[in-house]
């Protein structure tokens, strides 16, 4: 793999995690378990459908084969996918979202802390302003599962159950491979063995607080990130987010 | 089922938004929210989503003490025929905004 491929991959997969995150919390939209959750819920999908704009279409500048942001977004099938499992798991209920959004925002929010520093300039711009936007989300997620699990005898008890659901997929956050590899040795990505430690202390912070057991080190599912296998649950968000641009394609309005 | 109506239980908040530095906190709206600290972010999202604040306020609905409408009479009227009252006969300079 040449550093070019390598660097055009890691900017699939920040896109991609901003993007399919971001639809799922879209999926929310007038569904909110009270009007506040909603705008909150929706407000965070904004957030991150821009992050992936930015993202992508950076990403289409470096694979530098004509793709634009919305090319790379809406023609891609789910084997060119390069988001993390962990994003693409069904909403199920509010604690399964917020329990997702969670596990994931503490890893983006150390991610881009790094991603600041890298030396391609376009990436270290967008993960400056993003990281202010990251920074919220993760105070609202932490908020949300302090507060639910250390709640109701019910509120704890799903919180807990959508945690041991969705632990599986935490693996794969911060588990180098070669592409990491090959951007940390440019300069241009992101630690995962730095991030690890923060990762794993934040989360056993929070979910102390909230009063939730942490879930055995157990196996752990990947194949999101470097798109061997994504799970059954990204082929139907995308058949949802890609309809209008495949049925008639070109579109604009 | 035993499931309770969260919405139900949820405190109303009253929220104050200052828009700018050097103005005051205005009252924009109400909201619910589970504790004083869900109720700012809530109202982060709710109200200012186009820029509009700098500085939040929230404040339970229950420790407002609103005056009463039946004694708008007593209360507000004897200032109608007290011009004198009011600063009208200085002249302010351009410089001098918000007042």
């Amino acid at each position: 793999m040449t550093t070019q491929q390598a660097h055009f991959e890691y900017l699939l997969r920040l896109g991609d995690n901003a993007l399919i995150l971001g639809h799922r919390l879209s999926e929310w939209c007038g569904h909110g378990p009270v009007l506040e959750q909603d705008i909150a819920m929706t407000n965070i999908a904004l957030d991150q459908v821009g992050q992936a704009r930015s993202l992508l279409a950076h990403a289409g500048k470096i694979e530098g084969r004509g793709r634009d942001e919305d090319k790379l977004a809406y023609l891609r099938d789910a084997w060119a996918y390069r988001n993390v499992l962990l994003v693409e798991q069904p909403n199920e209920d509010f604690a399964f979202t917020i329990v997702r959004q969670f596990l994931f925002d503490a890893f983006n929010f150390y991610l881009h802390e790094e991603l600041r520093s890298s030396k391609d300039d376009q990436l270290r711009a967008i993960a400056g302003k993003s990281l202010k936007e990251i920074a919220y989300h993760l105070r609202y997620s932490s908020e949300w599962v302090i507060r639910l699990g250390d709640g109701t005898e019910e509120s704890r008890q799903k919180m807990q159950h959508a945690l041991n659901s969705l632990w599986k997929y935490t693996g794969e956050l911060t588990a180098p491979d070669e592409v990491d590899e090959l951007m940390l040795e440019a300069g241009i990505g992101a630690s995962l063995t730095r991030i690890k430690p923060l990762y794993d202390e934040k989360v056993a912070a929070v979910l102390k607080e909230a009063t939730l057991e942490m879930p055995q080190a157990g196996h752990m599912q990947s194949g999101g990130k470097n798109g061997k296998m994504h799970t059954e649950y990204l082929g139907y968000i995308l058949a949802e987010m890609q309809f209008v641009q495949r049925a008639y394609p070109g579109m604009e309005w | 089922m035993t499931t309770k109506s969260n919405k139900k239980n949820w405190p109303l908040w009253e929220i104050f938004i200052r828009s700018k530095n050097g103005l005051s906190h205005k009252h924009v709206g109400s909201l619910h929210a589970a504790d004083a600290e869900m109720a700012i972010e809530n109202a982060r999202d709710v109200y200012t989503r186009r820029n509009e604040g700098v500085s939040i306020w929230v404040v339970e609905s229950k420790y407002i003490t609103a005056s009463s409408p039946n004694q708008s009479e007593s209360l507000f009227d004897p200032a109608d025929d007290k011009v004198y009252r009011h600063p009208t006969f200085y002249n302010l300079p351009d410089e001098v905004k918000h007042i």
